[in-house]
């Protein structure tokens, strides 16, 4: 079991450098493959007024014409301890994590994303406790009740939560709960700190219009897991054993059922963490997607860079763990 | 003589599917005594698991039809409350099935679903149970029982976890044990030392077996008495001895002529029997045997319009079949040639 | 002996590489699932080659088909050396060596036809059929004794029995001269299989086909074989004629094995138990990743003596025709040479090795 954890650390920390790697090339080596030189490269980079003295000061501060390699250590070493941008006039410094400088907005990444980071978390969180209780839930239900009113009915509202986009429900809900009839007014983050009552209540909607989605989803896998499971042989088994039905159902069905819902929990959560884009534009939330929408507006490369960084490291994380899960959940894996 | 620990009487149990309606087992009787062993031979579709699922009650909840009596030491099963059937599942009756492998939980090492299995019906703490699954193993003949208590089954070989199986079936010491096809999945050598265990646990115990098998060298190796099923109904119930000296059924015959032997040299063509079981669906009607007999001829044609009831032909030995005993009696003194052949 | 000889297998060897490591995978073992196998099996003839899992049977089957390369020692077929021919070079002779697989269910493919499962051969190999392929089909249909109307079916439409015979068709479709059969009827029901084991004999008959036959179950290879060879992990144990095998087995896995089927003809109580003197083996069958050293068989035989675990015995033929690889080989006929009582019963004295 140890070798399996340190063996999947270690693919995760070169899964990582390779992450970094393809995206620092993407952002600074293909432009140049393209065919633009550093000038045209440092222009995009630059803020609001690209004079040629600014464009040429960023071309410095970037270290744009160090040799491709060079750039990316001076990246890497960044993100681990704090960077100088020297452009031989000024220096500014980019305290640890480094993830890029935006100057546009003549400020780090890092602390931006920071700020944001929150948001996206109790929006992803939140939801995903929605989504994995309730659908297990009506999965459960609707497998053991396979054929009846309610199976068909919970299937059929899956369909529709599968296949309505997020700005539609949210905007609905908006309009519903929130304009006409003034349940829920004022959709605005507020921190949990400030106020967990406000916080709670403000992210219903967003968290319930996001769980809708993926609810959907897992109550279709859980119903076709458990019904796949309680075919098994070591089901009857456990009949046979004289064990309550409950138990068969949840210790010996639903435990073999979750595996495969565990992982494919892991990576939406994880793919969550770097942004619900579209959520969180409909709803307002600055968080992550959010702040990429923005960057991506603002053509700002820098702010780009950085939240792909972090959104990759959510992801391959989320890999990580829910591999290490997996060997927790199945004994067979392990050996 | 002792009292029939087990008294089945004219069971049915029927599916409706959106085929039809499945006669999985129509119209089975059989008593089996403490310590004494039943054999229930049959091949795929003769009803033989779905009647022992039906005594275990494991029938609970799918749509099966049940009438007829089960009555477990004087109790009756069917239409019993589904809450003291599973009290008596796993305690006073237990089953062990034909592939260990799929029938353990893959998720629980082997000593927790052993323990499992004793907690229900027992109230101890955990350490007196999990003590007790360690005595179990060690009894069928695991060693290092305490460590391999805590080995999940994919870490045993195919001959130990059937062993840890027959061990959680027995944890609660129950007085009747059917094994499905438990030896089907093993190696003939391995085969051999479960059907020892088998054979030594139920002295040990006093417990009545019933065997399910398609093999007739198994069934032989350790029934008292043997039951021979076909589509879904008795064709044949005797003792081994008579089955084996004296078999009456055409069915019978056909089954012990078609099969290649170790014993005996058959060096001419194997006399197969004709055809394929029948689907549950449409069992032929009349005899469910006569589409594949070569007597059913003799019969007149009441093979094809009348059920045969069972009738006997020596003591204690019962056989469905519309041959006269003088039929009978000339259809096997041919059959007995070939098989001296 | 009929014909001139079609097989000639010397040292055929396969093992499986085991690799290890947490970044660089280091091959740290091996499989050794078939080792220094050699027969020599006529045209016409029936070879059985009997074991239980991990024996290497099925392996060896795999590799006289050449479905998987040897890792050493030699196949002859026909005269011609296949054991590392590229798989261009093995593409025509797959029409003369045919193989039938044990689960008739999974070896069909459920999408096809039975017309097209059983023409594909004919198809791929680019065969010339003097009335068409269909027609030619239909012939294989008859033959193997199925309606020739069923062409335009699918397998979940027949029965198990019916499976097979489609797969016997298929083997059939390329005339081949050599059929290995793996476990062809283990997975029918007993009144099934005795059709299957004549309609095979017909057609050797009928067609003068060799085939290698691999089963567990010691009485279809008795009926069915002329030489059979009895493999104990990996290796050969024993090799010789099938009425000289079942009438004087010398090896003791020999032994052990065919003690342990259960025959049909009853007991006859307490007594009845005790004459039959069985031999019992104690434990599970060896990993063949970790295979005992020396004999193979020592760690479950009772006859094991201090040679026996360090000198592998080498298959010598102690009779004429008759190989057999052990240093203490059984002598007579199987009642007068098994030990009562046996070595360890399969209770709670069982000291075998578990895998």
């Amino acid at each position: 079991m140890i070798t399996f954890i340190i063996r999947r650390l270690i693919a995760t920390v070169f899964l990582l450098i390779v992450v970094s790697a393809i995206t620092f090339a993407i952002f600074f080596l293909i432009p140049r493959l393209a065919g633009q030189n550093t000038y045209q490269l440092a222009t995009e980079y630059v803020g609001r007024n690209p004079t040629h003295a600014a464009v040429l000061q960023v071309e410095a501060q970037l270290g744009l014409d160090h040799p491709l390699w060079v750039q990316y250590w001076n990246f890497l070493k960044g993100i681990v301890v704090g960077r100088h941008y020297n452009s031989g006039i000024s220096t500014t410094y980019c305290p640890p994590p480094c993830f890029g400088y935006s100057f546009k907005s003549q400020q780090p990444v890092w602390p931006q994303m920071v700020s944001d980071l929150p948001v996206t978390l109790s929006l992803a969180i939140g939801a995903a406790v929605i989504w994995l209780v309730g659908g297990v839930a009506i999965g459960v239900i609707s497998a053991l009740k396979r054929g009846t009113l309610f199976d068909r009915f919970s299937m059929g509202i899956a369909l529709a939560g599968v296949s309505l986009p997020i700005f539609f429900t949210g905007l609905i809900s908006l309009e519903l709960f929130s304009y006409k009839w003034p349940i829920f007014p004022n959709v605005q983050y507020v921190s949990f700190l400030t106020n967990p009552f406000l916080w709670a209540r403000n992210l219903v909607l967003p968290w319930l219009c996001l769980a809708f989605l993926y609810a959907a989803l897992y109550a279709r896998l859980t119903r076709a897991g458990m019904l796949e499971t309680m075919n098994e042989d070591y089901i009857r088994t456990a009949r046979a054993k004289g064990l309550p039905e409950r138990t068969v159902i949840f210790k010996h069905g639903l435990r073999a059922a979750l595996t495969p819902i565990v992982t494919i929990f892991g990576m939406d959560l994880g793919l969550l963490l770097g942004g619900a884009i579209i959520t969180e534009y409909t709803f307002s939330l600055h968080g992550l997607g959010l702040f990429t929408i923005l960057a991506i507006d603002n053509q700002d490369l820098p702010e780009i860079l950085g939240v792909t960084m972090l959104a990759a490291f959510f992801i391959v994380f989320a890999n990580l763990v829910v591999d290490v899960l997996y060997a927790v959940v199945d004994p067979r894996v392990r050996h | 003589m002792a009292d029939a620990l087990l008294e089945v009487s004219d069971l049915h149990i029927h599916f409706p599917t959106d085929d039809g309606l499945v006669r999985a087992v129509d119209g089975v009787s059989f008593t089996l005594e403490r310590g004494r062993t039943l054999g229930i031979v049959g091949e795929s579709g003769s009803g033989k698991s779905v009647s022992s699922l039906g005594i275990m009650g494991l029938h609970q909840g799918t749509r099966a039809q049940i009438t007829g009596h089960i009555k477990l030491d004087g109790e009756e099963l069917v239409g019993a409350s589904a809450a003291r059937v599973r009290e008596l599942r796993g305690s006073k009756m237990a089953m062990i099935f034909q592939d260990p492998l799929s029938s353990l939980h893959p998720y629980y090492t082997v000593g927790a679903q052993i323990a499992e299995a004793y907690l229900v019906h027992n109230k101890v703490s955990k350490q007196v149970a999990r003590k007790h699954a360690i005595d179990m193993l060690g009894r069928v003949g695991i060693p290092q029982p305490a460590t391999r208590a805590d080995d999940y089954p994919h870490q045993f070989s195919g001959g130990m976890r059937q062993r840890a199986m027959i061990a959680m079936a027995l944890s609660c010491d129950p007085e009747l044990l059917i094994a499905d096809e438990p030896t089907t999945a093993l190696d003939v050598t391995v085969q051999a030392q479960i059907l020892d265990l088998i054979w030594d646990m139920q002295r040990e115990y006093q417990s009545a077996v019933i065997i399910i098998t398609h093999d007739l060298g198994v069934v032989a190796e350790l029934s008292d008495d043997i039951l021979v099923m076909y589509a879904g109904r008795m064709a044949e119930y005797g003792s081994a001895e008579d089955i084996f000296d004296a078999p009456g059924h055409p069915y019978t015959w056909g089954l012990l002529n078609s099969m290649p032997r170790l014993d005996q040299a058959r060096l001419d063509r194997l006399i197969p029997i004709k055809g394929t079981p029948p689907s549950l669906i449409n069992v032929p009607s009349g005899c469910p045997f006569h589409p594949r007999c070569q007597y059913a001829a003799e019969t007149n044609g009441r093979s094809e319009t009348e059920i045969p009831a069972l009738r006997p032909v020596g003591p204690g030995h019962l056989v469905a079949c519309h041959l006269t005993s003088d039929q009978r009696r000339a259809a096997r003194g041919g059959a007995a040639r070939l098989e001296d052949a | 002996m009929s014909g001139d000889a079609l097989l000639e297998v010397t040292g055929l060897t396969k093992h499986f590489p085991v690799t290890r490591g947490i970044i660089i995978r280091q091959k740290i073992g091996a499989v050794q699932a078939v080792d220094d196998v050699s027969f020599t099996l006529a045209a016409g003839q029936t070879l059985g080659v009997v074991g239980e899992s991990g024996c290497g049977k099925t392996t060896t089957g795999r590799l006289l088909t050449r479905l998987l390369e040897p890792t050493g020692g030699q196949i002859m077929f026909d005269g011609r050396d296949i054991s590392h021919l590229s798989a261009g070079q093995m593409r025509p002779l797959r029409r003369d060596i045919q193989m039938i697989f044990q689960d008739p269910y999974s070896s069909l493919n459920p999408r096809h036809t039975v017309g097209s499962i059983v023409g594909a051969p004919l198809r791929l190999q680019k065969v010339s059929t003097p009335h068409g392929i269909k027609a030619a089909v239909q012939d294989l249909l008859q033959l193997v004794g199925l309606n020739p109307e069923h062409y335009n079916r699918y397998p979940h439409e027949f029965s198990g029995g019916q499976r097979q015979r489609i797969g016997i068709a298929r083997t059939l479709a390329l005339r081949p001269k050599l059929i290995v059969a793996d476990e062809p009827v283990s997975a029918l029901d007993v009144s099934i299989q005795a059709q299957i084991i004549n309609l095979l004999e017909d057609l050797q008959g009928e067609l003068g086909l060799t085939y290698v036959v691999i089963a567990h179950d010691l009485s279809v290879v008795r009926h069915i074989a002329d030489l059979v060879a009895v493999m104990y992990l990996g290796k050969l144990v024993e090799l010789t004629s099938r009425d000289e095998l079942y009438a004087r087995p010398r090896h003791p896995y020999t032994v052990a094995l065919m003690s342990a089927v259960p025959v049909p003809a009853p007991v006859r109580g307490e007594e009845g138990r005790q004459r039959r003197k069985r031999i019992r083996l104690a434990g599970d069958v060896p990993s063949p990743l970790n295979p005992p050293p020396a004999c193979r068989f020592h760690t479950r035989c009772w006859k094991a003596q201090e040679i026996c675990r360090t000198t592998e015995p080498p298959l010598a033929e102690l009779d004429p025709g008759h190989q057999v690889a052990c240093h203490f080989p059984e002598n007579g006929a199987p009642e007068d040479s098994a030990p009562d009582g046996g070595a360890a019963t399969g209770t709670s004295q069982a000291a075998g090795e578990l895998s």
